[in-house]
């Protein structure tokens, strides 16, 4: 099959995204991620389904990014022979995607030169699958033996630091390997699933009102684009359209969420590189930010205020001048520490060349979002694929190329001063009326909803499969940090042991965004 | 470097008043030993542990080193081993593949020692519950002092929580 006839056959699903889906071939499946990649184009999301009530088969759901927008393949699997072709040596950010898949529903890569488990540990037995239906939820499991089998590493001088899953400070619980000679580091193994929740499996016995809180809570640091990613994918099987002045807050929010991040992490950015001054300094703008959140829109970290429909809050002249205040004040700010970071020779000296991910790298492992920009991967969904009110803003797109933790900081400062511009056109232009939410209608059964909003660390995407009256049968939840995690492992190779939390912290990855 | 000082004179000092330490949070007193009192007056140590967050309460654990809060200006600092703690601040819920690692914190921790469970989901296991991969919360897996609710709870109700236990060794 051709790429474009895929879009032609298929249909396009309903929403604010392009997104086609369709069911095809284990050999179509193939062709078409050849072509994807070929085209330039990219894996956004891999995960499975149970069917086997409605049609007693599992599928492999495959979402891509190519030139006219997303296209999900979805492959119908025989209960008999749960087997699927391995996508990892086209899209290596599939490897890991691919083991959640047999892990949570035993379904088999076929051909995949790694097959280890993934997110399951030692919480339940290997032949039980939680995302099948038959599995009980609620059952518990004794605790087995983890025994995972890291890459061993040996030589001359070789020797192995462990750390985690507990770190040594306020961090997400994972496990890292680093195989170092003196200070260097030869290779770094991730190990994560520590903190597997049963998210999943949880919005199966939910209603679409109900998920949307749980889906603000898969990773709490991007909980707006979270909340709108599953708000889409509920407007699309319920055929919704939201009011305008609905749709142009939930940009509002999701910029401000993107900015009091990048703030955060500009601030650790300057500790870790022994400068506390940066931390000091961008954390009380953090704080000024989180603040005005919360009296504006009634949630410092906006939990909540997007809901399927619409939005639970608004914004009246007051929160509007308050807002423009607050950017102001930061504007002033930054301005003067991006002047001290720049000139800081200390700063700039650690920055520099550190955790570097070159643009081919980067390509081929499919790095993305905001460190992707940083390493040359122009992809930004606000700017190529932008829906209301991405649509009249024109965003500009940071990007820059020498992928190293110096290009990841001017990349957030950039993205930083896009939010507020954005911000100010928003505050400007914002439609006026009452409507802030539109009533939803019933979704049909065994329909597909796909949500998709670039978050601050990259593409949020969620996946909604319709059951029985107003169901979630099977929900999919991905960040970007899948793609990122295996990325990291090769940023900190030859660089020496105590760059490490500068360069993780340039990246700062979900682990509960993907532990699910 | 006359930029940074320039900038440090200008900023001035942004450290606000701490809060009162709450009764209401407050639970297990009878726990509460003379032994602990020999520490009263000296900093605390705290580790911090995840034992399954969505990490929202971990960016407001990050917010009390601000300098609005300033919580290192009160005597209390964050550590790197629980082996240094006098207290573990917990958030969850408890997931199963942290179960055994939050256990071997809390052993590995010296007594007398206080967990103060934060957020709803270490309260009472919130939005995710018990399942085959939650243990839910804290206080299901180890001791819990002081339990402190919200989605995540504000920075100030984080520290009236350490304060509420750190208070309860003034106690018998």
């Amino acid at each position: 099959m051709k790429l474009d006839d895929f879009t032609s056959t298929f249909p396009r699903l309903p929403g604010a995204m392009p997104v086609w889906h369709g069911s095809v071939s284990a050999e179509d499946l193939r062709a078409l991620c050849e072509q994807v990649l070929h085209g330039g184009g990219k894996l956004v999301a891999l995960w499975g389904s149970d069917e086997t009530q409605a049609n007693a088969h599992y599928a492999l759901h495959v979402a891509l990014v190519a030139a006219p927008g997303m296209l999900v393949l979805s492959l119908p699997i025989d209960h008999e022979k749960p087997a699927f072709p391995d996508l990892s040596d086209l899209f290596p950010a599939a490897n890991r995607m691919q083991r959640s898949v047999t892990d949570m529903l035993g379904l088999h890569p076929v051909g995949a030169s790694d097959q280890r488990k993934w997110l399951r540990h030692a919480a339940w037995p290997g032949k039980l699958y939680p995302l099948r239906k038959a599995f009980d939820s609620a059952g518990s499991f004794p605790l087995e033996e983890d025994g995972y089998a890291f890459v061993p590493v040996t030589g001359n001088g070789v020797h192995e630091i462990a750390v985690g899953p507990v770190h040594a400070g306020t961090i997400e619980p994972g496990h890292f390997r680093f195989s170092v000679v003196g200070e260097r580091v030869l290779r770094l193994e991730e190990r994560l699933g520590y903190k597997h929740k049963g998210i999943e499996k949880r919005f199966e016995d939910m209603t679409l009102q109900q998920g949307a809180k749980l889906a603000g809570r898969i990773s709490g640091d991007s909980t707006v684009a979270y909340a709108w990613a599953y708000a889409q994918a509920v407007e699309s099987v319920t055929g919704c359209t939201p009011p305008r002045r609905a749709l142009w807050l939930r940009a509002l929010l999701l910029e401000l969420e993107r900015m009091h991040n990048h703030l955060g992490d500009l601030g650790y950015l300057g500790n870790d590189a022994a400068l506390v001054f940066g931390f000091a300094q961008f954390w009380i703008l953090k704080e000024d930010l989180l603040r005005m959140n919360g009296e504006v829109f009634g949630h410092r970290y906006l939990m909540d205020r997007i809901i399927p429909g619409g939005v639970a809050c608004d914004l009246d002249e007051a929160g509007l001048a308050r807002i423009t205040a607050t950017l102001n004040h930061i504007e002033h700010e930054i301005a003067i520490l991006k002047d001290i970071y720049d000139e800081h020779a200390g700063v700039q000296d650690r920055f520099l060349t550190t955790g570097r991910v070159m643009p081919e790298l980067a390509a081929r492992l499919g790095l993305t979002g905001m460190a992707g920009r940083a390493s040359g991967q122009a992809w930004d969904a606000r700017a190529q694929f932008p829906c209301v009110p991405y649509d009249q803003l024109d965003v500009r797109m940071a990007t820059h190329r020498n992928g190293d933790v110096a290009a990841r900081v001017i990349v957030r400062f950039e993205e930083i001063a896009e939010s507020m511009r954005l911000i100010r056109l928003m505050l400007e232009r914002m439609p006026v009326g009452d409507d802030l939410i539109a009533p939803l209608a019933d979704a049909q059964e065994g329909v597909l909803g796909i949500g998709w909003v670039e978050g601050w660390r990259g593409e949020i995407l969620v996946a909604l499969h319709t059951g029985k009256n107003n169901s979630i049968q099977r929900l999919h939840a991905h960040d970007p940090s899948w793609q990122n995690w295996p990325v990291l492992e090769h940023a900190i190779m030859d660089n020496i042991v105590p760059d490490f939390p500068l360069i993780n912290k340039s990246f700062n990855l979900s682990y509960s965004g993907v532990d699910l | 470097m006359h930029q940074i000082i320039k900038q440090i004179l200008r900023t001035g000092i942004k450290t606000e008043a701490p809060p009162q330490p709450d009764d209401a949070l407050r639970h297990e007193m009878q726990q509460i030993n003379a032994q602990i009192l020999h520490h009263v007056g000296r900093a605390l140590a705290i580790r911090h542990v995840d034992a399954g967050s969505c990490n929202a309460c971990e960016l407001e654990i990050h917010c009390l080193n601000n300098a609005y809060y300033n919580i290192e200006g009160l005597g209390i600092h964050f550590v790197a081993s629980p082996r240094h703690a006098d207290m573990l601040l917990v958030t969850g819920p408890v997931s199963r593949h942290m179960e055994i690692a939050l256990k071997r914190t809390y052993d590995a921790t010296p007594d007398p020692k206080l967990v103060v469970a934060l957020g709803d989901c270490g309260c009472d296991g919130g939005i995710f519950g018990e399942s085959y991969a939650s243990r839910g919360r804290i206080a299901n897996v180890i001791p819990v002092d002081v339990a402190v609710p919200g989605c995540p709870p504000a920075p100030i109700a984080i520290l009236q929580g350490i304060l509420t236990a750190v208070s309860s060794r003034k106690v018998v």
